[in-house]
């Protein structure tokens, strides 16, 4: 071999790769930084303050909004895991029966279908149950993320599952434990960490959503994401960026957690 | 085990917490985005212990379109005078009476009765405004008093002018513009209309209705505006000002009424109570940037607003002044058309 | 032995059975407010749309002829639908670009990431998830405040006597191909990574010692074994860019429109329910189509490999 030679490199990549990471994160940074001006633009640069912060804490909009993405994520994460782990573990781990392609192909139909159709369609049949029922709570908004949330929780769930060790299964069942016990003391505990991965990326993506919320929230139902995109249609100031900032925040706070909880390997 | 117990527990309560209702009193308010003052809106809870939710939307058709739906949890909602008669012929409306209520005394004597609202069965005046030209002066230093700015822009202007996507507004400016009737239906006219409109298109860089901000930052150098957000913009930046177009402007007005299948009827009614008083009306007005069709307000108003050339038309323009109203059925479908055409 | 066989399709049927009942809650879920609402829309997209939007409950197929064709206001002559096109190019243009852009930058990222040290993998696995998982409106958001007439971008080359004049980047198609590269490269380097995390480098030295060029180690070794993570990461970008909303509604500036803004307008100004739905079927089966023909393809391939 020749010196020095290493067979991992091509030459550009590292260049590309250290590029994009800081591509990734300078507008991210910009966001942060002018979250601080003092200025009521963000063009000019004014002095460093933390009024803004103040404004969007003081906002009672703000806070509606925020408490209603807490809300809804959290039942909608919640509901999802707890079906797409079912999912999964009717799906994985046995030969072939009827019907379990189209139970795959079916759960991850969300994915294939673009947002916009789903929020439209979502739309035309709310407002079709508004007007049948009368209600118009959370319902319909937690149901629609449950729904969107079931496919991002099943696949890392049942990767896990499929990569998980039959044999202490096995062990058990030869031990005489029933198929439910096995499952509290055995199963559960070794696919805990996947299980909470699996919420944690429903959680964020309930809370990131815009385009459905949107077409589908009522009177009075914001949520921060659709908040922010009324604010940015009718005039940008700095407290988007306050507001931006402390998102961000809980964004990095629920990947450490991710990742804190992954990197157990059982 | 202990730990999933309370992990179970707080998820339960904070799955309880959706439903909680809140326990003092509340009122949701829907309007255009940036159009409440938070001022007046704290004044009123503080005076009355009420909770008020201000929900923005974008256009006047969104707002027909989420109220049509039912269910959508307003009680007060301000409305263009253009759309007044189709809430109203919907149903949407309250008839509220509004000439029974205390500070009704304190209407303009020109806003009283309304042609959209005979009688002032519904609403009442939340903002009044006109519909004009702003530009900022840096980029161009001539004559600004013409749609022509809009619809046939100067070489310093090309690719830099916004056009506000609301469809009544555009179509009476383009129909002034060509010179037609307001609410023509001729159809050699219209079709004028239609090309002018999409021929000038191609100069336009944006349809947004965010013009105070974008004016303000640079990132428009003109645009179809009313004057209340270029009266905001001026304060931004100095260089900017509102123009009257010698071919005709719109005069409107937005309007506060309760909608009937409102939860917090008592409360709504309090708010619009609450906004004929000159001194709120003068608050919203700080606020807003607009006229409020409220006598006696005027003392209230800031010093800026009160000799302000967005407020005070100016005498040679005063005629050109188009009271907007609502079109035949046969106009409006044509405009509509055109509209769907212009906006593809 | 017949009963033997006897009991176990039994057991299997009851096993399938059992199967069925765990998957249902999500499979009903999903029926209710994803697919469900999908046949409803087909239906309203027969209808006639109501005055100030809504339906009117009588068949109509002006939706589906919308979609295709125009009729003019004043000569009532039937003609293609320019403007219609016009957004169906421009979104598969754009959602086709974004894909490759972020392929390009992509790639050379999740190589970087696979071949760093176990240790420093979590490291930047970590970084690429923290922009993954920001609110994609955030990011946009920020986007906007960099390239707009006022913007960093903007401030700093007049600043560096590059230009005089700020460049109109926002507001064109560009400013959405940018909106759209930066959010969706995350996705592309996910699946990427996955795949190369596991490519074994013996093959690529085994390359090398047959005196191959790193270029042909990389077109005929790597590329080809990694082509899972990068198939996955095409389709993961590829379908929320040609439905994308978010970067055209506000780097877009309402006048380049894509799907989602056309279909929004039909549900807004332009109170016409039917050919919004008419339209999002469309989207739909242009979607279905592009990942059938994938998967076609990729059927095909693996068959010749064989």
């Amino acid at each position: 071999m020749r010196k020095g030679f290493s067979v991992r490199h091509q030459p550009g990549f590292t260049a590309i790769a250290i590029a994009c990471f800081a591509l990734l994160y300078l507008p991210v940074v910009t966001l942060v930084v002018y979250a601080f001006n003092s200025a009521p633009s963000v063009a000019a640069w004014g002095g460093f303050s933390l009024h803004w912060f103040e404004v969007a804490l003081t906002n009672s909009d703000v806070i509606d909004a925020s408490v209603r993405s807490f809300q809804i994520a959290t039942v909608a994460a919640t509901l999802a895991t707890v079906f797409a782990t079912m999912a999964a573990l009717a799906t994985t781990r046995t030969r072939r029966y009827r019907g379990q392609t189209f139970i795959y192909a079916f759960i991850n139909q969300p994915l294939m279908v673009p947002e916009i159709v789903t929020a439209v369609a979502l739309l035309i049949i709310v407002a079709q149950l508004k007007a049948v029922t009368g209600y118009s709570g959370l319902g319909y908004l937690i149901a629609a993320h449950t729904a969107f949330c079931i496919p991002f929780a099943y696949l890392p769930i049942r990767a896990r599952l499929e990569n998980m060790d039959l044999s202490l299964e096995r062990a058990a069942a030869d031990l005489y434990a029933k198929p439910l016990y096995t499952f509290r003391r055995v199963t559960l505990p070794l696919l805990w960490p996947g299980i909470l991965g699996a919420f944690m990326l429903a959680f964020v993506l309930s809370l990131d959503d815009v385009v459905i919320t949107e077409f589908v929230k009522s009177g009075g139902q914001d949520t921060l994401p659709t908040y922010m995109l009324g604010q940015i249609r009718r005039g940008i100031t700095p407290e988007m960026n306050a507001i931006s900032t402390a998102f961000l925040l809980l964004s990095v706070v629920i990947v450490t957690l991710f990742f804190v909880v992954s990197r157990k390997r059982t | 085990m202990i730990r999933a117990n309370r992990m179970t527990l707080l998820l339960a309560a904070l799955i309880a917490s959706t439903g909680i209702a809140h326990a003092e009193g509340e009122l949701n308010i829907y309007n255009w985005g940036n159009y409440t003052s938070p001022e007046m809106v704290k004044k009123f809870e503080q005076a009355f212990d009420v909770k008020v939710t201000v929900t923005d939307y974008d256009s006047s058709d969104t707002a027909l379109a989420k109220a049509r739906q039912g269910g959508s949890g307003y009680d007060v909602v301000v409305v263009n005078q253009v759309y007044v008669p189709i809430w109203v012929k919907e149903g949407l409306l309250m008839e509220l009476d509004p000439g029974q209520m205390e500070n009704f005394k304190n209407v303009a004597p020109e806003w009283v009765n309304a042609d959209f609202d005979p009688g002032r069965k519904y609403t009442v005046p939340w903002a009044v405004g006109t519909t004009g030209v702003v530009v900022n002066g840096d980029a161009y230093k001539g004559d600004a008093d013409s749609w022509s700015i809009v619809f046939n822009p100067p070489e310093e202007l090309k690719g830099k002018v916004n056009v506000v996507p609301e469809l009544n507004d555009v179509m009476a400016a383009a129909i002034q513009y060509v010179g037609g009737e307001q609410c023509t239906a001729d159809k050699a006219v219209l079709k004028k209309v239609r090309d002018v409109l999409v021929n000038a298109k191609a100069d336009w860089i944006a349809m947004e209705y965010n013009t105070i901000e974008k004016m303000a930052a640079g990132d428009f150098k003109a645009t179809l505006a009313w004057n209340g957000a270029g009266f905001r913009a001026r304060m931004k930046n100095p260089a900017i000002s509102f123009h009257y177009p010698r071919e005709g402007y719109g005069v409107w007005s937005d309007n506060a009424a309760v909608l009937k299948d409102a939860k917090n009827v008592d409360n709504a009614k309090l708010f619009i109570n609450f906004v004929m008083d000159p001194e709120n009306a003068a608050m919203n007005s700080a606020f807003h940037g607009y006229a409020n069709g409220i006598a006696g307000s005027e003392k209230f108003m800031p010093d800026t607003m009160k000799n302000a050339p967005e407020i005070v038309i100016p005498a040679e323009r005063r005629e050109g002044g188009q009271l907007q109203r609502l079109c035949s059925p046969e106009a409006q479908d044509l405009y509509k058309r055109i509209w769907t055409d212009l906006r593809k | 032995m017949t009963s033997a066989n006897d009991l176990t399709t039994k057991l299997e049927a009851v096993d399938a059975r059992r199967r069925w009942l765990l998957a249902s809650p999500a499979l009903l879920t999903i029926f209710l407010a994803a697919i469900g609402p999908l046949f409803i829309v087909l239906a309203y997209s027969f209808l006639t749309p109501g005055d100030y939007g809504d339906v009117k409950w009588q068949f109509s197929p002006d939706a589906w002829i919308g979609v295709f064709f125009e009729r003019d206001i004043f000569d009532d002559t039937l003609s293609l639908a320019t403007a219609h096109v016009d957004i169906f190019w421009r979104s598969v243009k754009l959602a086709l670009i974004t894909t490759v852009a972020t392929l390009f930058f992509g790639f050379p990222t999740a190589y970087f990431m696979a071949t760093r040290n176990e240790r420093s993998r979590d490291l930047w696995q970590f970084l690429i998830t923290i922009p993954f998982w920001t609110n994609l409106l955030i990011r946009t958001l920020a986007i906007l405040q960099i390239i707009r007439n006022e913007g960093i971008l903007n401030t700093a080359l007049i600043k560096l006597g590059m230009i005089q004049e700020p460049i109109q980047i926002l507001f064109t198609d560009t400013a959405i191909l940018i909106g759209m590269v930066y959010v969706y490269l995350p996705l592309m380097v996910l699946p990427i990574y996955a795949s190369l995390e596991r490519l074994d480098f013996r093959l690529v030295e085994a390359g090398y010692d047959l005196y191959a060029t790193r270029w042909r180690v990389l077109r005929k070794i790597i590329l080809p074994l990694a082509k899972p993570g990068i198939i996955a990461g095409s389709i993961l970008v590829f379908i929320p860019a040609i439905g994308a909303f978010v970067s055209p509604s506000v780097l877009g500036g309402g006048k380049n429109m894509m799907f989602s803004n056309l279909i929004e307008l039909q549900f807004g100004q332009g109170r016409n329910w039917p050919l919004g739905s008419a339209l999002s079927i469309t989207v739909m089966i242009i979607v279905m189509a592009a990942l059938l023909v994938y998967a076609r393809n990729n059927s095909a391939k693996d068959e010749r490999h064989a």
